[in-house]
C-alpha cells in the first residue's frame, strides 16, 4: 500500500469511527493506560508488555506530548541494567524488532548488549504516528517512525540524566553517557539500572536535542537480529503458540463458493470424534455461514471437521471462473473508464514503431508459514485477544463489535507472526471475526473456555484475501530512437480499497491508488491510463509491494521491449527516459549496473542479462539479472541490486529485506503460482499445486546500498516489485519473444 | 495412553493412536518448537528426527514412533548435540531468519543432513539445495541457510 504523504484523511477517518464508539475508559476512571493493567492483573507472560512494567509507568506524563512520544510506553529498564524496548509494530520476519530499538538505542546511548525487545498491543501509544491508526503496512515502520523512536530514547536519556544529576547534586549539563551509563564529575559512574526508577518519575521533556548523525554508533552498524538465538532454536513463541489454562481449539467449515450459506449439516460423526466438545454454526465473512468444530486440541477439532456432512447453498451468490473472467476483463478493457492520465494518444497511428500488449496476472495467495490463527479469551465484560496483528486497533474493535463489549475492553496481545505479507492487515478482520464469533456461539452453548481459532493451510490457500487478478493492455507508439509518441494503457482489476475504512483515502475518481501505483513513473512518456474496478465474488487484499506486483512488471518489461525493438541498450535507454530527473533511481541502477559487469563481463554461454528498477514506497530497487533458458524453462542464476533507501539503519536487515523481496518477486514467476476458479471454486489448497519458492530456486544475490544520510525510506517491500521484469527482459532477449504473463508461461 | 520416546524421555500421552506427533508434541505436550505449517509433508515446518532421520512430524502417527526414538528442535539446540549446536551457532552467525517460523524444520533437516554426510566432508550447494529441498521458507532466507550450512559444516570438520 502506497499511502500518499500529502493524503492523510485515512486516520482522521477512522478515528471518526473509532469515536463513535462508546465512551473511553477515562470516563469510567480507569487510567488511560488501563490496558497495561489489565495485562498486569491477568499475570500471563505472553502479554504484550513484560511483568514489571508498571513499576516504571512515568509519573508525570507531559501534557504537552502525544501517547506516542512517551518514554513510559516504550522503554524499561531493570535495575540491571536491561533495557526493553516496546515495538509499535508487527514483527512478521522484516526485522524491526531489532531495528526500531537500535534507533531508540542510539539516541539513548543504551548498552547493546543489554537490549531486549517487546511487542506492542491496541494501546493508542502504538499508532503509527503518520497515519494515526495501528499498522504495519506500506513499509511504514521505518520511516514513519525514526524520529519518533530517536526522540523517545533522547527523552529516556535526558530523564537519567537528571535523575543522575540530582543525585549527585550537580548540573545535568556537566554529565555525559556512553554504553548505558552516566558519567560525571571525576569520572564516576551510575549505570541506567540504577537510575531507572528516579529517572522514569521525573517530568518527561518535551524539546529534546537529538545527536548530529555523524555521531551515530549503531545507526547504519551491521546488527544481528535481537531474535536470532530463540528464532535458530525453537523457543520464539508465535501467536499459534499461546497457551491459555483450559484453552481449547476451533477448526472451521468455510463455504467452497465465498459467501454460501448452508442448507444442512449432519455433524452426528462429528460429535462422535473423541476430544469434540460442540459443534457451532457461526456466520463466517461475506455474509456466509460455515461450521465451528471445537475441541480440546486441533487434531480432533480437524477430524471433526473432516468428519462434517454438509450441504452448501451457493444460490445466491456469484460463482466465478478464471477463464470466463479473463474473457469479461478483455471486453471490459475496450469500454471507456476512469482516467488516471489522460495523455493525448492521437499519435499512435502514425508511429514508425507500434507495440499491442496485454498482460495477464493471476490471483495470488499470501501463503505466510504461520497458518493464520487468533486466541479469544472473553470473560466479565473483558476480551484479550492474541495474534500476529498489523492492524491490532481495527482487529480490536472488530472483537467488540462482534462480543458486545466496549472498544476499550478489549486488548490485543500482539505476538510475532510466522510470515503476513499483507494478510494480516486486512480491514474485515475476517479471520479475528470468525474467532469471535466461535466463542460466541461457544458461550451461547455453555463453554467458556478461551478458544483458539486455527486455520488450516487448505483453509489459507482457499480462503481468499489474494492480490487480485489484473489486466493490462498496452497500445504504444515510438520512433526509430525510442521516443514514445503515445502510450495507451488500461488496467482492469478488483479494486482492494473499495468498500473499506481506507476507501476515502486511496480510492479517489474512482480509481483505486493501489492499482495504479507504479505506473508511469520515472519515465517521461505521454501515458493514458484508463482503469476499471470490476466486482468479482472473489475476496482480494493487499499483496507484498501492492500494486507494483503487476505495474512493475508492465512497465519495465515494456521500456525494455522499446529498448530491444530500437536496439538501444536497455540501461542507457532507461536513463535516457528519466530525462534530467530521478537522481536515485539513476543511482540504484548505476550501482547494480557497476556491481554487476554489466556491458563488461562476458557471460556464460546460454545466459543473458535483464534489467529492471522500480520505486515503491518511496525506496529504488534495481536489479541485474543473469539468466538462461533451457529446453524451454528459464532459471534464474544471479542478482545484484542497488538500493536507494536513504539512510540505512541496518544494512543486514536490508539486505535480508532485499533477499526476501527478491525471491517473492521470483515466486510470481514460477509456474503453479496462480490461483484459478472453477464454478466459484478455489482450485488449489496447499503448497503442492499453489507453488512457491524452495531453496533449489533461490539465485546467487548481491545487494548493494547507496550511501546516504536522507531520512530513511521503507524496505519490506521494494525488493520485491523489479525482480520479475528484470528475469521477464533476460529470457525475451533469449527467446526473442516478450513474456507477457506471470506466471511465466513459454512457447 | 501411548509411551513416545521424546528426547530421550518417556512420555505419556493420552491421544488416539493416529494422531500426527506434531500435535502430540504441540497440544498434548507442549512442545511448540515444532511447527505446524501445511499438515501434509509439504513444507518441512514439522520436521523432527525418528532414529536420527528426519521426518515430517505432521503426517507422521504416534503409533508409528512407538518404541522409536523421537527428538525436537529443542534437543537438538540444546548443546549437547554437537552438530544441532554447530547449526544452531551457524544460524545464528548469518542471522538467517527473517519471520523464523519455518526455522525449526529447516534447522532439523539440516542437522540430519550433516548428520548423514560422511566425517570431514563438505557439502557442495546442490548437495546442500538437495537436502533441503523439502523446507519451504516464504520469507526467502534461501541465501544464508546455504551459507549457515557450509559455516556449519566447516566448523564440524
Amino acid at each position: 500500500m502506497h499511502f500518499e504523504p500529502t493524503t492523510l484523511e485515512l486516520p482522521k477517518h477512522l478515528q471518526a469511527l473509532m469515536a463513535a464508539q462508546p465512551e473511553s475508559p477515562v470516563a469510567e476512571g480507569l487510567p488511560r493506560r488501563s490496558f497495561l493493567k489489565l495485562t498486569a492483573a491477568s499475570g500471563f507472560a505472553l502479554g504484550a508488555f513484560p511483568l514489571g512494567t508498571m513499576a516504571q509507568e512515568a509519573a508525570k506524563p507531559s501534557a504537552g506530548l502525544k501517547p506516542t512520544q512517551q518514554p513510559s510506553a516504550f522503554v524499561h529498564i531493570d535495575k540491571d541494567g536491561t533495557t526493553t524496548v516496546t515495538i509499535n509494530r508487527l514483527d512478521f520476519g522484516q526485522g524491526v524488532q531489532t531495528s526500531l530499538p537500535m534507533i531508540l538505542a542510539e539516541e539513548l546511548d543504551a548498552d547493546w548488549s543489554k537490549v531486549r525487545s517487546a511487542h506492542g498491543s491496541n494501546d493508542p501509544a502504538y499508532i503509527d504516528p503518520v497515519f494515526g491508526i495501528h499498522i504495519t503496512g506500506g513499509s511504514g515502520s521505518i520511516a514513519h517512525s525514526y524520529t519518533q523512536y530517536r526522540e523517545l530514547g533522547a527523552r529516556t536519556r535526558a530523564m537519567l540524566v537528571s535523575a543522575a544529576a540530582a543525585r549527585w547534586k550537580v548540573d545535568p549539563s556537566s554529565l555525559r553517557t556512553a554504553n548505558g551509563t552516566v558519567i560525571g564529575p571525576g569520572g564516576k559512574k551510575l549505570g541506567y539500572g540504577a537510575l531507572a526508577d528516579d529517572a522514569m518519575k521525573l517530568p518527561v521533556p518535551e524539546a529534546v536535542t537529538l545527536k548530529d548523525p555523524k555521531n551515530f554508533k549503531l545507526i547504519g552498524k551491521a546488527t544481528g537480529r535481537l531474535d536470532a538465538k530463540a528464532k535458530s532454536s525453537g523457543h520464539q513463541g508465535y501467536g499459534i503458540d499461546v497457551r491459555l489454562p483450559g484453552m481449547l481449539t476451533a477448526v472451521v467449515a468455510h463455504p467452497p463458493v465465498f459467501a454460501a450459506k448452508l442448507k444442512s449439516v449432519d455433524d452426528s460423526a462429528a460429535k462422535a470424534v473423541k476430544g469434540v466438545k460442540a459443534v457451532l454454526r457461526i456466520p463466517v465473512d461475506r455474509g456466509g455461514e460455515g461450521i465451528a468444530v471445537v475441541a480440546d486440541g486441533y487434531w480432533a477439532a480437524k477430524q471433526g471437521r473432516d468428519a462434517l456432512k454438509l450441504e452448501w447453498d451457493a444460490s445466491g451468490v456469484d460463482k466465478v471462473d478464471s477463464a470466463r473472467q479473463l474473457a469479461q476483463y478483455r471486453e471490459l478493457a475496450t469500454q471507456p473508464g476512469a482516467r488516471k492520465y489522460d495523455a493525448d494518444v492521437s499519435k499512435l497511428d502514425g508511429a514508425a514503431h507500434r507495440i499491442n500488449a496485454e498482460f495477464v496476472f493471476p490471483y495470488l495467495a499470501h501463503a505466510p508459514m504461520e497458518p493464520l490463527n487468533c486466541t479469544v479469551r472473553a470473560a466479565d465484560g473483558q476480551v484479550e485477544l492474541w495474534m500476529g496483528s498489523q492492524m491490532p486497533g481495527l482487529d480490536g474493535l472488530a472483537a467488540s463489535k462482534v462480543l458486545g463489549v466496549p472498544p476499550q475492553n478489549v486488548q490485543v496481545h500482539v505476538q510475532m507472526a510466522g510470515g503476513g505479507f499483507g494478510r494480516r492487515a486486512i480491514a474485515s478482520s475476517d479471520y479475528v471475526v470468525e474467532a469471535c464469533s466461535v466463542v460466541k456461539a461457544a458461550q451461547a452453548a455453555g463453554i467458556n473456555a478461551p478458544i483458539r481459532t486455527l486455520w488450516s493451510r487448505e483453509d489459507d490457500i482457499k480462503g481468499g484475501y489474494y492480490r487480485p487478478m489484473h489486466l493490462h493492455t498496452a497500445k504504444i507508439g515510438f520512433d526509430a530512437q525510442g521516443q514514445v509518441l503515445a502510450w495507451d494503457h488500461v488496467i482492469v482489476g478488483q479494486s482492494i480499497l473499495g468498500g473499506t475504512p481506507f476507501e476515502p483515502m486511496m480510492v479517489k475518481d474512482g480509481i483505486d491508488g493501489t492499482a495504479v501505483e507504479g505506473m508511469k513513473e520515472p519515465y517521461a512518456v505521454p501515458m493514458r491510463l484508463t482503469v476499471h474496478h470490476p466486482k468479482q465474488n472473489v475476496p482480494v487484499l493487499w499483496w507484498r509491494s501492492v500494486g507494483s506486483t503487476h505495474t512493475a512488471f508492465v512497465m519495465e518489461t515494456l521500456v525494455d521491449e522499446i529498448a530491444r525493438t530500437t536496439k538501444q541498450d536497455p540501461v542507457a535507454y532507461r536513463l535516457k527516459l528519466m530525462g534530467e530527473e530521478h537522481p536515485r533511481h539513476k543511482a540504484a541502477l548505476q550501482l547494480a549496473v557497476d556491481q554487476s559487469g554489466y556491458g563488461k563481463k562476458a557471460l556464460a554461454p546460454g545466459r543473458a542479462w535483464g534489467v529492471a528498477v522500480h520505486e515503491s514506497f518511496n525506496s529504488i530497487v534495481a536489479y541485474v539479472v543473469e539468466a538462461s533458458v533451457k529446453d524451454g524453462t528459464p532459471t534464474l542464476h544471479r542478482v545484484t541490486a542497488g538500493v536507494h533507501c536513504n539512510l540505512v539503519v541496518n544494512p543486514k536487515s536490508v539486505e535480508a529485506q532485499v533477499q526476501g523481496g527478491a525471491l517473492m518477486g521470483l515466486s510470481m514467476c514460477l509456474p503453479g503460482a496462480a490461483i484459478t476458479l472453477k464454478d466459484g471454486v478455489v482450485e488449489q489448497s496447499n503448497f503442492g499445486d499453489f507453488v512457491v519458492p524452495r531453496i533449489t530456486d533461490m539465485p546467487q544475490i548481491a545487494v548493494h546500498l547507496v550511501p546516504s544520510g536522507d531520512a530513511p525510506t521503507g524496505m519490506g517491500e521494494p525488493g520485491l516489485p523489479p525482480l520479475a521484469p528484470a528475469f521477464a527482459n533476460a529470457v525475451a532477449s533469449l527467446t526473442g519473444k516478450p513474456v507477457r504473463e506471470l506466471p511465466f508461461k513459454l512457447g | 495412553m501411548s509411551t513416545l520416546n521424546i528426547n530421550g524421555q518417556n512420555r505419556q500421552v493420552d491421544a488416539d493412536p493416529s494422531t500426527p506427533i506434531l500435535w502430540a508434541l504441540r497440544d498434548t505436550l507442549g512442545m511448540t518448537g515444532t511447527k505446524f505449517g501445511c499438515g501434509a509433508a509439504l513444507c518441512g515446518a514439522c520436521t523432527v528426527h525418528l532414529n536420527g532421520q528426519a521426518i515430517r512430524s505432521c503426517v507422521t502417527p504416534i503409533s508409528a514412533a512407538a518404541g522409536q526414538k523421537i527428538t525436537t528442535i529443542e534437543a537438538v539446540t540444546g548443546g549437547t548435540d554437537k552438530v544441532g549446536k554447530a547449526v544452531h551457532e551457524a544460524w545464528v552467525k548469518h542471522d538467517v531468519a527473517q519471520c523464523g517460523y519455518c526455522q525449526s524444520g529447516q534447522i532439523m533437516s539440516a542437522t540430519a543432513f550433516l548428520k548423514s554426510l560422511p566425517r570431514g566432508k563438505q557439502p557442495t550447494e546442490a548437495e546442500i539445495d538437495s537436502a533441503m529441498a523439502g523446507n519451504i521458507c516464504r520469507c526467502g532466507t534461501y541465501a544464508r541457510i546455504r551459507a549457515a550450512i557450509t559455516d556449519a559444516a566447516k566448523t564440524l570438520a
